[in-house]
């Protein structure tokens, strides 16, 4: 075989090469809760990964991206079981999602131990953020305890006495409480337990109309908080003793709920409202694509995404580099939904908190508005005991 | 002011003891009379409350999405006998088990996708908005009051239906023995799905009751249908007299437990020891009664007559 056709056979040969190692593809296993009652929440956060991926042309961090979704039932064994598939069956580069801090418990170990990275874009259990935290977590959200300091922290600063706080009897709500009380320093008159998935509070309500506190404090997610919410104005309460949440009224249940929620007091990171550049990108892009109002669960999602899309590019695509993507997440150097944020030594966000308030707009809708910055770049109660170095 | 207070929560015991007979009722029926365990009596009920708001919605009242959604759920109940549960007289009861809890997640999946996964508005008619003042200083929502009229008015109606009327024999004669029932020319088959359309259309009653002060989204029937069956166990299976009392029992039990065990405990233990026992005690109440029902008279308190 002349020489000049063996250099061209072998010239062919390293192009046949060299062109999948071009065309890698992304690949990312979001798991979230898809079917049940809770499955809404999922719905926000799979919508906003595939908003997120409209926007970025279908390619994240200039690589061709593929997205397995997984539904997690709200268990933490199905979670992990999803985690194992995800790492061992596709071979994903990247875990995201989790909404339930168990199934966040189960899965983040999971992932970080394997050597993959984990971008969670909801819970924020308080081990994670301390003792737990790993070079390859990161989080698009919060740490549990900081929405109802915030909170506490307002109602401290209002010098509001005579508080009356309620949550559901599980990890979480007694999370909610203690968080509340690290800033709220006045009288609490009672802590009330209710039962996980109570759907009647009437007892409850008769309860706090007896004692006749100053305001009320309360955590009920998903539908515990549009029963709560009904039947606390349907008690006529609503006028006399002032109401103040934490994920309880947000834009899944304020369709649901709508006068009820009138006047309802929350802290949050994020909101519809909140004026920046992306946010408002955001959130017109998906009203147009989904004709509702997007949540903050969605948000996050939606920042995950970007966050590995600025990752993926500080390394020119090259997804081995894992130093060089943690050194580029580090800097949360992309435009997030709220606003420019700094990363803690644990891989959560040191960001604002604000107060919000539902209000009906001129044009009939209700929605929650901003009222005021509660907290400027808050950092979580945890970091300190988060052993990792810079 | 205690008095007022406690007359208030005896209120509120009756009135959950009210919605939960609405849903014994039709179980208990179907269970004494086919010997069905139908974990899919939530899923009625989710239909009734979804039906009620839509046909409320529809017509602008919610008393006609109410008068609507009552045959509507009772053709859906005769449509899932018929269709379904039918040929699961005879199996054994985890195929029974197996085959409605199937139902369930059909039915959830169903109105996921026609409505979708959020919880859907609703809200309390306008005409029963306000508040009745039972006593100086003592409002109480005329919602829940109305609430209480419509169970006592059904519980009535069912015992006329099953003490006064031929259909009402058939039904007690069919608890007690049912192949004796058919050996005596009886059409058993219509007559199962007449009560399961009844049983349904009770639970649908339930649900349009419910939609304004619960949250209306898939799933919704499984969250009361653990308590229901407390209900019909302390009751007595197949009998309508022990859903009346055991809804009330724990309507009560449940309701005076999560506002006075933590206070009643405090006075007995030290407060942060009362703090912790008191809701955990609270909500194992009715569990517990139902374990010493369970000991003392395995059959329930008013079991229906002629089984064992």
């Amino acid at each position: 075989m002349p020489t000049i056709t063996r250099v061209a056979l072998v010239g062919l040969l390293a192009a046949l090469i060299a062109v999948p190692a071009a065309a890698e593809t992304v690949k990312i296993g979001f798991i979230t809760t898809l079917s049940g009652p809770q499955g809404a929440i999922g719905e926000h956060m799979k919508s906003s990964v595939e908003l997120a991926l409209d926007l970025l042309g279908r390619k994240v961090g200039g690589l061709d991206v593929e997205v397995i979704y997984g539904d997690d039932q709200v268990k933490p064994d199905v979670g992990k079981q999803l985690a194992d598939e995800m790492l061992k069956k596709h071979k994903v580069h990247f875990v995201s999602g989790v909404i339930w801090s168990n199934v966040m418990l189960a899965v983040a170990p999971t992932v970080t131990g394997a050597g993959t990275f984990m971008i969670g874009t909801n819970a924020g259990p308080h081990e994670l953020a301390g003792k737990m935290c790993h070079e390859l977590f990161f989080t698009t959200s919060w740490q549990n305890d900081q929405t109802p300091e915030a909170m506490g922290k307002y109602m401290q600063d209002q010098n509001l006495t005579d508080v009356y706080a309620m949550a559901p009897n599980y990890a979480a709500g007694k999370d909610m409480i203690s968080g509340f009380k690290r800033y709220f320093k006045n009288k609490v008159v009672a802590e009330v337990y209710t039962q996980l998935g109570q759907q009647d509070y009437q007892a409850e309500i008769s309860q706090i109309r007896a004692a006749n506190p100053k305001a009320v404090f309360v955590f009920y997610p998903g539908g515990m908080g549009i029963q709560f919410l009904k039947q606390y104005a349907q008690a006529g309460l609503r006028g006399q003793i002032p109401l103040y949440s934490v994920y309880t009224v947000d834009e899944i249940s304020l369709p649901a709920v709508k006068e009820a929620a009138l006047g309802q007091w929350e802290t949050r990171y994020w909101s519809p409202d909140l004026k920046n550049e992306a946010n408002q990108k955001y959130v017109a892009e998906f009203r147009k694509k989904f004709g509702k109002m997007p949540v903050f669960y969605g948000a996050q999602s939606y920042d995950g995404i970007m966050l590995m899309d600025a990752a993926i590019r500080a390394v020119k695509g090259d997804l081995t580099n894992k130093k060089g993507m943690i050194a580029a997440m580090r800097r949360a150097d992309y435009k997030s939904t709220r606003g420019a944020y700094r990363y803690n030594v644990n891989h959560f966000p040191i960001q604002n908190f604000y107060l919000l308030k539902a209000v009906q707009n001129p044009d009939g809708e209700f929605a929650m508005q901003i009222q005021r910055t509660v907290f400027e770049n808050h950092q979580d109660a945890y970091a300190a005991e988060c052993p990792m170095k810079w | 002011m205690i008095l007022g207070l406690v007359l208030e929560q005896t209120l509120n015991g009756l009135q959950y003891g009210v919605m939960l007979f609405l849903m014994a009722a039709g179980l208990t029926l179907v269970f004494g009379i086919m010997n069905l365990v139908n974990l899919a009596h939530g899923s009625l009920y989710m239909v009734g409350a979804y039906l009620a708001t839509a046909f409320a919605h529809w017509t602008g009242s919610f008393f006609l999405g109410a008068v609507l959604a009552l045959p509507a759920t009772l053709l859906v109940g005769v449509g899932v006998e018929v269709i379904a549960l039918r040929t699961l007289y005879e199996r054994d009861h985890l195929d029974q088990v197996l085959a409605t809890f199937g139902l369930i997640l059909f039915f959830n999946e169903l109105i996921a996708i026609l409505w979708g996964r959020a919880a859907i508005y609703t809200s309390v008619p306008p005409l029963l908005g306000g508040h009745l003042r039972v006593l100086p200083g003592v409002p109480y929502p005329t919602y829940r009051a109305a609430i209480i009229v419509v169970g006592v008015a059904v519980a009535i109606l069912l015992w006329v239906l099953v003490t006064r009327t031929r259909l009402g024999m058939l039904i007690r004669a069919g608890a007690s023995n049912r192949t004796m029932v058919g050996a005596l020319g009886v059409n058993i088959r219509l007559l199962d799905t007449l009560v399961f359309g009844l049983g349904a259309a009770l639970a649908g009653l339930a649900g349009l009751i419910a939609g304004p002060i619960y949250s209306v989204q898939p799933g919704m029937g499984e969250e009361i249908l653990i308590q229901v069956f407390v209900v019909i166990v302390i009751g007595g299976i197949g009998s309508i007299r022990g859903a009346v009392v055991g809804a009330v029992v724990v309507g009560m039990v449940d309701t005076l437990g999560r506002a006075f065990l933590k206070p009643v405990l405090s006075t007995v233990v030290s407060a942060p020891a009362a703090d912790k026992a008191g809701p955990a005690l609270a909500s194992m109440l009715i569990y517990l009664l139902m374990a010493a029902v369970l000991f003392f008279r395995p059959e329930g308190l008013f079991p229906a007559r002629g089984r064992s």
